[in-house]
């Protein structure tokens, strides 16, 4: 998947994550993450952000999210949307 | 280091605190003594207690570096009265003070610059809240705050092992000589349960107003023998803070659920029946819970005996249409109970003793059957923490949670299985507050919990096939969802010292990273 332009999804409302990624040439995927359960859950969510991402060819992108405590199949889901967003990609595959 | 009866590792020494006494037993100390006393005073005849401003009553009461002054926390966030004396010490150039509240809240952010400036060197408290909480948890105060139930600080009021030099409470009623009530004026607040304790036990006692009032002030809580100096200001509240006005019915789902499946236990427990005793908090669903079983009593012709504690508008209305006894009320809520104590004889005012110091001839809570209570997190040894977030900062309060578990027939716990994405039910509490020996009912939105301890309640919920699961099922329902949390990583140094009610040490809390 080739990033275009900012792909943003999720918002900041409870249970929910706000992701925005924004494409790079350089630099890996870099992640800055707020989170309510930052001590608890922080490291866990760079990780499910990160594997979403490689899933669909990212090696390059900086992402900002603000997670306000978000289970791993509702960032799994919003790293998507923004991905497909930034990609400029209207056919959502939610399968693969 | 020793461990305790709930598995901690209490020191036998701390630094400024003084030895500790590691809990064992919910009832294994049994104290020695007496209580202890205010002095003795001469006051002559038609002697002047009224003072022009704070500063005068602070130089008057001959208050000095070292010492311990009080306060009480039923005006709750809206608080004018810890801020406005601790200003005015400040500016008087006096140090090394120890505040002794029975609550501190959000709005004493304030005591975080008299912490850096050297004026507070101690704290005595049932809770801390955001931003104190959080600095304290970062290790701003030197000495380690001393955390108590609200029973756990009469106790230590009135055997002495708390002596408070001056208290400074704030009255919503008082006349000229001290009598004071709570439940008239614009900062009116109700019962004034914990300033009893202080007003009763204090060397010196200085009454706050916005209410004065002709003499004499009728009917009185706190009266002229206790009372040194009374000083009038312009405001000792904010009402939207002390009280909420209106009655709170929740819709939020998950609080329903979790109120549907409480009253299912309560119904089942045995304990439902006529004359029995029953306690809540203000929260949600315990809320739903005293309206769902209204329904109840009605239906069945079952009649309470006594409603008590932090008294709401829901025990109120049971006790206004004839469905219960009498209130003891510790601590108003609402505004509606705050009117309630003014108008109805049976809707009765105790201290903090009555209610739960467990060390008097017979405290409120030892006649309790039924308790709702709440928690932050429950492990699977049914220990509860109600003091420190799932990341370990200090942020709530040990209020009369571990006082009415213990007193109760049974202690029912009100929580969502899972808070934002963090599992309540957990391995090990981040603090225990409230030993698992006095906890006998989890109930949650995804299902029941009984502690094994509790054979005989396992027995009467499978006959009234009600569902139970283990703790450690719940558990593995919240983490299926959640995921495994990371421990937290705390410091070595020690910010807070967890009392249990009779004063032994059921934890310590750690200096966050």
């Amino acid at each position: 998947m080739e990033l275009k332009k900012i792909g943003i999804a999720g918002t900041v409302e409870s249970s929910d994550i706000s992701i925005i990624i924004e494409p790079t040439d350089k630099g890996g995927i870099e992640i800055s993450l707020q989170s309510a359960v930052m001590k608890q859950f922080g490291r866990q969510i760079k990780e499910v952000i990160e594997e979403t991402m490689k899933s669909k060819g990212v090696k390059n992108a900086t992402v900002r999210a603000v997670d306000k405590g978000a289970v791993d199949f509702v960032i799994k889901s919003r790293t998507l949307t923004a991905l497909y967003r930034s990609a400029d990609i209207d056919e959502y595959k939610w399968g693969e | 280091m020793n461990k305790n009866g709930v598995g901690r590792e209490i020191p036998a020494y701390i630094e400024g605190v003084g030895e500790l006494k590691a809990y064992e037993s919910p009832f294994s100390i049994i104290p020695e003594g007496n209580k202890v006393g205010p002095k003795l005073k001469r006051p002559l005849p038609h002697k002047n207690k009224l003072v022009d401003s704070l500063e005068e009553a602070v130089k008057a009461v001959g208050l000095k570096d070292g010492m311990t002054i009080s306060f009480h926390h039923h005006f709750r966030s809206g608080d004018y009265i810890v801020n406005m004396v601790l200003d005015v010490i400040a500016h008087l150039g006096i140090k090394n003070i120890k505040v002794a509240a029975s609550s501190l809240s959000t709005c004493h952010g304030p005591l975080i610059e008299h912490i850096k400036n050297g004026v507070i060197t101690g704290i005595e408290t049932s809770g801390l809240r955001d931003p104190l909480g959080t600095a304290i948890s970062e290790g701003i105060l030197k000495k380690p705050v001393i955390i108590r139930s609200h029973g756990g600080r009469a106790r230590a009021v009135e055997s002495g092992e708390l002596k408070i030099d001056v208290a400074f409470l704030g009255a919503p009623a008082s006349d000229e000589y001290g009598n004071a009530n709570g439940f008239s004026g614009p900062s009116a607040c109700g019962s004034l349960g914990y300033a009893l304790v202080d007003a009763n036990y204090a060397d010196h006692v200085v009454l706050i107003t916005d209410n004065l009032v002709e003499y004499p002030c009728l009917p009185a809580s706190i009266n002229q023998t206790q009372v040194d100096y009374i000083v009038e200001v312009e405001s000792i509240g904010d009402p939207k803070g002390i009280v909420s006005g209106a009655i709170r019915s929740t819709t939020n789902p998950k609080d329903l659920l979790i109120a549907e499946n409480a009253l299912k236990v309560i119904m089942a427990s045995g304990y439902f029946k006529n004359g029995f005793s029953y306690q809540t908090g203000a929260a949600g669903a315990s809320l739903a819970v005293t309206s769902l079983m209204k329904e109840k009593m009605i239906e069945q012709n079952i009649k309470g005996s006594f409603g008590l504690g932090g008294i709401t508008a829901q025990l109120v209305d049971l006790l206004e249409e004839g469905l219960m006894e009498g209130l003891f009320d510790t601590q108003c809520f609402d505004l509606v109970a705050a009117e309630s104590l003014g108008k109805n004889p049976k809707h009765f005012e105790v201290d903090a003793g009555f209610y739960a110091n467990p060390h008097n001839a017979g405290c409120a809570v030892n006649k309790l059957d039924i308790v709702l209570l709440g928690a932050l997190e429950i492990d699977t040894d049914f220990n509860v923490n109600v003091i420190s977030g799932s990341d370990g900062v200090i942020s709530q309060a040990s209020g009369g949670h571990s006082d009415t578990a213990a007193g109760a027939n049974i202690s029912i716990i009100l929580a969502p299985l899972i808070r934002g994405r963090i599992p309540i039910v957990v391995d090990k509490v981040t603090t225990v507050v409230t030993p698992g020996e006095t906890i006998d009912v989890v109930v949650t939105d995804y299902g029941i919990a009984v502690n094994p301890l509790r054979k005989d309640l396992i027995e009467r919920f499978k006959k009234e096939n009600l569902k139970i699961y283990t703790i450690e099922e719940l558990q593995k329902i919240a983490e299926n969802i959640t995921g495994k949390p990371d421990t937290i990583e705390f410091g070595d140094r020690i910010v807070g010292v967890v009392q249990y009610r009779d004063g032994s040490v059921i934890d310590v809390i750690r200096q966050v990273k």
